[in-house]
């Protein structure tokens, strides 16, 4: 099948490429762009990245984990692309150089991209911008600096969007000879090619699959690449209920919540980085069934509703049902994730990530809380916890104690047996199974002080 | 002049346009093969069967290489030879290489090496400290005892006594760059090795034993790192010496980079520690006697572990005067990856030990542990002992940058307590080095003061009163770290500089450029002996056909040694210009001046070209070596005495937290440094360094956990599970300031070395940490490092609940 894009204002012709290049190979060994490094081939470091632009705008994206045939009708800014036509530097890459912000120069290249992304954008939140990146040198402190310098530069002129290539009306059907590859480009004709080919792998945004290849070395047999649907990727709000499109990623999932549920906004701008959110779908969070996935907890909390389809047929069922058992879902074969909906009400959701490291880490509990409270007695609980069992699960234990009581302190209390009879976590390398319960416990009695106004967050501290 | 200036780096613009040159982005012949090591899954075994033909039989693969298959030596170890490249009868740990695939591309190399079939006869591994002390599994012949003055009686005598233990857990280096290296055979046997490492000497030396030619034969090259931090002292041996051999058998080039989880499941790591102590002190806290027990877990192999062990023994006393000591330190091998150089080497688990050690007294007194850690404090020297002037101060103001507010100068201002510390008598290290500079008591004050130490304090004991969830926490502590290679025959440099005979200056040295700026500093220093502007120095790879013999660029000793060796060489070159000079117009040569890329006699004046040209038709050669070697140094290690360290870097950082009690979770709120680098070279690199050390030294402490499972297996062995610090976990508030005061010893322009010494400011973050846990219960928090969120909430449970 045909592929082409912009690489650095040049265009790509690609006929007949195996369907699991990463753009991070490709523009080292085959393209000889070796400015582009890198760090750890799994998305966590950042040195691979690189701007993609196409009509929703900017975006950076880990370069190691993204096969071509994503980058389709995109246009594609490496490092060597960054400065402008007559070789004068990007102001991200002026500030960094006046401002001492490379050492040893090897996560410069990601930083510098990343930060001409945030910089294209007019994003001054450096933290989060910039937290897909990690230096081992500088302690950050000179980058921040050379960001905040940049920001008060204008964009240059020719980092004006890319006239990106027409959309080709390219075959979408696999080639003859394998490796084969789909490339859908409606929901519909994605029903029928996966029900067609139901051993094939979904690809959204290769945030998980892009390690079964670089780490795991997993020949993916036949692909089928979803970033070609056009009416997966939408969103409706409606008097009920936010329907989401399984292919709407994860940084517009966190811009939709800003307004609908700022706690569940907040958990998403923990969730992987911009890097990750940028590429990660909705869908491909819920679908991968991870215990540890971090939208699962928050949308069973909420009460979401999870909408299949096979073919031309649809099912739709409680988020929470969706989850069997470790590795297990409810779906079957050729059937995928269409849409999840999300009811609409009173905004009660506390949601909590606890992990090693505040940014870019991977939950060792994840606990969210839509606990209902009428004349002080509660009357509705929906909690539910990632990293507490092998599947994301419902304290339902806990919520049953819950109901019928008093709102208060004394009420928590009496849940402190029932929480061991709702989960029984695992030890592992993120946490034990002791901290995970006992911090469980305790997030319940954080959402009751969160909800009288008590200061229990030290992200919100002040120096 | 060039020296003091606050120049970025040298290769700053070549790394934000991706133009910097990383071994991996080097361009290779086409024929060139790429290698990917078969590893051990079991921590302890001898290899019952191996069968490599699905190997042998994958895609692209050329070649597949056993121990059998090497001619020569099969060792990559640094020491002292007990580390085959590839394993030979006996697996000592999961991921030592056991085979090699030689392959077409990297990726078929490394989908290869996963096809190998091998069954272990397993043995029982020793993977803790307490396993491998129940073994009696040391290296040397056991502990290595150091002591002085009786410290049993001393802590026996006392009015007050404790003891307690402090684990201490490793660290990743994560260096960006992963490990790599790039073979290419030359003609009649020659090998020329680009490699990612941090000594090109060893890499030369490993290499010409494994293709059993002289050390003549094997060029290493190396530009720079994409960081290093002690990761690329040793470790670099292994693939630098496969590539090597697999290109001498087969005759293309061969290049090796590991991928991230085979590069952290390869590879030694910062040694853990258990650090166990019993000490004697008085009511103000100071110390009478001091008992210390280390348990340095090695891995398998000896690596550097012996001189990392000694220089935690010779940091145990880190700023404080320890009137009775004694330290038994046991080198433990354990199976697991040979713990190797880290940033620090040892110290800063040493210097823990004693912190943690003052923590704990003050606990014990209720005493502010600010106040413990001044009243143990060594006797300043400084006041009674002038210093002399240095050799250069210059330092434009017209280099200020926007972050020029960063870079405060500190004046010293005489305080009292200082005085009063400057009356006694200078006081001796429990290894029997006078501390002569003892700079801590005013750089403390002024850090303190500047700061705001009393009102934070007192604001954060109010914090703590009115908040029931969040906690907020508060700590000072000190460094004094000791310069110099502890195997004192490593303290030599040399260096290479041309002179062109159009002015243009080539400029090289032994030392190794990692991200901390070395060339930089020393094209200053070269800059400054010509008087000629930084664009005429020419700064140029490591190269071993270079400069021979060189040291491993560690220890913090680059811009120390091979600043000097350089500058060494330009006043060569300089002094035979200026006779020549001299001698033109019947001048004193001493008369003749280098400045503002001219070169003045008497009335005449050259532009350096000009003069240079001249030097060259006058047959005056432009060409000269460099060398130094430390003074001063005299060192006994098994006896533990003598003057190890030529002297002493200093600094202290303040570092207050907020923790909360229901998950553990924490931030670092604000952290103010005073650091001592002498008369800075490059105020700009050197609060690049601190600042970046002080956020590892923290990731240290507080996120980076490294979890072995029972089999021995490495948990946390990519980005996903092992937790560096990221953008948003430095401190809110960051401000790093350099002491204003030149070496007393007599170094390159009286500068210091900071490679190192920041890193341990870093401990800060653990003592803030474990005062904000204090504040939730009577007891002793007994925080316990890395001090994840888990460990603060479990040290916060057993205060409140005495769970």
């Amino acid at each position: 099948m045909d592929l082409t894009f912009l690489l650095n204002g040049e265009r790509v012709l690609l006929s007949d490429i195996s369907p699991t290049t990463t753009l991070l190979d490709w523009l080292r060994e085959t393209r000889g762009l070796t400015g582009t490094k890198e760090g750890c081939n799994e998305g966590d470091c950042g040195a691979c990245t690189v701007m993609v632009q196409d009509a929703a705008g900017a975006r950076a994206l880990n370069a190691c984990i993204l096969f071509l045939p994503q980058l389709q009708n995109k246009a594609v800014t490496t490092v060597e692309g960054l400065a402008g036509p007559d070789g004068t530097l990007h102001p991200v890459q002026q500030a960094m150089v006046a401002l001492d912000g490379s050492q040893c120069g090897f996560c410069t290249p990601g930083f510098v991209m990343s930060m001409a992304t945030a910089h294209t954008n007019g994003d001054t939140n450096f933290d989060d911008a910039l937290a897909g990146n990690l230096c081992r040198c500088t302690g950050y402190a000179p980058i921040v600096r050379a960001a905040e310098a940049a920001a008060l530069e204008p964009v240059p002129d020719w980092m004006a969007p890319a006239d990106l290539p027409p959309p080709q009306p390219a075959s979408t059907k696999a080639g003859a000879t394998p490796p084969r590859w789909f490339a859908p480009q409606s929901l519909d004709e994605l029903a029928w090619t996966y029900a067609d080919h139901p051993d094939a792998t979904l690809v959204a945004g290769a945030t998980d699959v892009g390690l079964w290849v670089t780490k795991q070395m997993r020949d993916l047999g036949t692909v089928i690449f979803l970033n070609r649907v056009t009416d997966m990727g939408w969103i409706e709000v409606t008097d009920d209920a936010l329907h989401i499109g399984a292919g709407v990623t994860m940084d517009r999932v966190q811009s939709l919540m800003v307004d609908h549920s700022p706690t569940y906004a907040e958990l998403i701008r923990r969730y992987g980085s911009s890097q990750v959110r940028n590429a990660a779908t909705i869908g491909g969070n819920i679908a991968n069934g991870s215990p540890i996935g971090d939208n699962p907890p928050a949308l069973i909390a909420l009460g979401a509703t999870l909408h299949l389809r096979h073919g031309n047929s649809q099912r739709s069922m409680p988020i929470e049902e969706f989850f069997i058992a470790y590795g297990q879902q409810d779906r079957f074969p050729g059937e995928f994730v269409e849409a999840v909906s999300i009811p609409r009400g009173q905004d009660r959701l506390g949601c909590y990530k606890l992990s090693k490291r505040f940014d870019q880490d991977i939950s060792a509990v994840c606990g969210c809380f839509n606990i209902t409270v009428e004349d002080d007695k509660v009357t509705k609980a929906r909690i539910a916890f990632g990293g507490m069992a092998g599947i994301p699960k419902r304290a339902t234990t806990v919520e049953q104690t819950l109901i019928g009581k008093d709102w208060s302190a004394d009420a928590i209390a009496t849940t402190w047996d029932d929480w061991s009879k709702d989960f029984t976590p695992m030890s592992d390398m993120r946490a034990s199974a002791d901290y995970r319960l006992n911090a469980a416990r305790n997030l319940l009695i954080r959402y009751f002080l969160d909800d009288i106004g008590a200061q229990t967050n030290v992200l919100e501290v002040q120096p | 002049m060039s020296v003091g200036r606050a120049l970025s780096h040298d290769a700053a613009h070549l790394h934000v346009t991706g133009a910097a040159r990383y071994v991996d982005d080097i361009p290779t012949p086409a024929n060139c093969l790429h290698l990917a090591f078969g590893l051990s899954d079991v921590a302890h075994g001898m290899i019952a069967t191996m069968d490599l033909e699905a190997v042998r039989s994958a895609p692209g693969v050329v070649a597949v290489l056993t121990a059998s298959d090497l001619p020569f030596a099969n060792d990559v170890s640094p020491s002292i030879g007990d580390e085959p490249l590839l394993a030979v009868e006996r697996v000592h740990y999961v991921g030592q290489p056991v085979y090699a695939v030689v392959a077409e591309t990297h990726l078929m190399a490394r989908h290869a090496a996963r096809l190998g079939r091998i069954t272990y006869d397993e043995q029982p591994a020793l993977l803790t400290i307490d396993e491998a002390l129940a073994a009696k599994s040391h290296f040397e012949d056991g502990p290595r005892i150091w002591s002085r003055g009786d410290a049993e009686t001393a802590i026996a005598t006392a009015p007050n006594r404790l003891e307690g233990a402090i684990d201490i857990g490793g660290q990743e280096h994560f260096y960006l760059e992963g490990q790599a290296a790039l073979a290419l055979p030359g003609e009649d046997g020659d090998m020329l090795v680009h490699s990612s490492t941090q000594h090109p000497t060893e890499i030369q030396h490993k290499v010409s034993d494994a293709l059993g030619i002289p050390m003549h034969g094997v060029r290493v090259e190396t530009r720079r790192m994409g960081g290093g931090f002690g990761g690329k002292e040793s470790q670099g041996n292994a693939l630098a010496v496969i590539c090597a051999v697999a290109a001498q058998a087969t005759r293309h080039p061969c290049k090796m980079r590991y991928d991230r989880d085979d590069d952290m499941v390869i590879t030694g790591k910062r040694h853990d520690f258990r650090i166990d102590y019993t000490v004697g002190f008085d009511d103000a806290g100071c110390i009478l006697g001091i008992d210390f027990r280390h348990y340095a877990r090695c891995g398998w192999a000896q690596d550097l572990s012996l001189p990392v062990a000694d220089r935690a023994m010779l940091h145990s006393d880190n700023a404080y005067y320890l009137p009775a000591v004694r330290i038994e330190s046991h080198r433990l091998k354990t199976n697991t990856q040979s713990a190797t150089a880290f940033r620090g080497f040892g110290g800063p688990q040493g210097m823990l030990g004693i912190e943690r050690v003052m923590d704990h007294i003050a606990h014990r007194l209720g005493l502010d542990a600010l106040d413990v850690r001044r009243s143990n404090y060594y006797a300043a020297g400084a006041a009674s002992d002038p210093l002399p002037q240095p050799l250069a101060q210059a330092r434009s103001d017209d280099d200020a940058k926007d972050n020029k507010k960063k870079k405060k100068k500190k004046t010293k201002a005489a305080q009292p307590a200082a005085l009063e510390a400057a009356a006694l008598p200078l006081q001796e290290t429990p290894y029997g080095q006078t501390v002569e500079d003892f700079i801590l008591h005013d750089l403390t004050d002024t850090l303190v003061k500047e700061a705001g130490y009393a009102e934070r304090r007192a604001a954060v004991a109010e914090w703590n009163a009115t908040n029931p969830v969040l906690k907020r926490g508060l700590a000072v502590t000190p460094v004094k770290f000791g310069i110099s290679f502890t195997l004192t025959h490593l303290n030599q440099a040399g260096a290479l500089v041309h002179v062109y005979q159009d002015g243009s200056i080539h400029m090289n040295h032994g030392g190794t450029e990692m991200g901390q700026g070395l060339f930089q500093k020393v094209a200053q220093v070269a800059a400054s002996a010509f008087g000629v502007p930084m664009e005429a120095v020419r700064i140029t790879a490591t190269d071993t056909a270079k400069v021979p013999n060189t040291s491993a660029t560690a220890a913090s000793s680059g811009s120390d040694l091979n600043g000097m060796a350089v500058k060494l060489a330009c006043d060569t070159i300089r002094n035979r210009m200026a006779e020549h000079l001299a001698e033109q117009h019947q001048a004193d040569a001493k008369d003749v001046r280098f400045a503002d890329g001219r070169v003045m006699v008497g009335a005449h004046c050259y532009t350096f070209a000009e003069a240079a040209k001249s030097a060259y038709e006058a047959r005056v050669s432009l060409s000269s070596t460099g060398f130094y070697k430390t003074p001063k140094l005299e060192w006994d290690r098994i006896k533990g005495r003598g003057r190890p360290f030529f002297y002493f870097a200093y600094g202290a950082a303040m570092t207050e937290v907020v923790i909360d009690t229901l998950t553990g979770e924490y931030r670092m709120l604000r952290t103010d440094i005073l650091h001592d680098v002498g008369t800075s070279l490059n105020p700009a690199l050197d609060i690049g360094q601190i600042e970046g050390a002080f956020v590892q030294g923290a990731g240290w402490l507080t996120t980076e956990e490294l979890v072995w499972d029972a089999a021995g297996r490495l948990r946390t062995h990519a980005p996903s599970t092992y937790k560096i610090p990221a953008c948003s976990d430095r401190p809110d508030v960051f401000n790093v300031g350099l002491w204003d005061g030149a070496n007393r010893e007599e170094t390159i322009y009286r500068s210091k070395a900071v490679g190192e010494p920041p890193f341990m400011l870093g401990i800060s973050a653990l003592m803030a940490l474990g005062d904000a846990v204090a504040a939730c219960g009577d007891d002793y928090p007994d925080l316990q490092a890395p001090a994840t969120p888990e460990r603060v909430l479990a040290a916060v449970q057993r205060l409140r609940d005495g769970l």
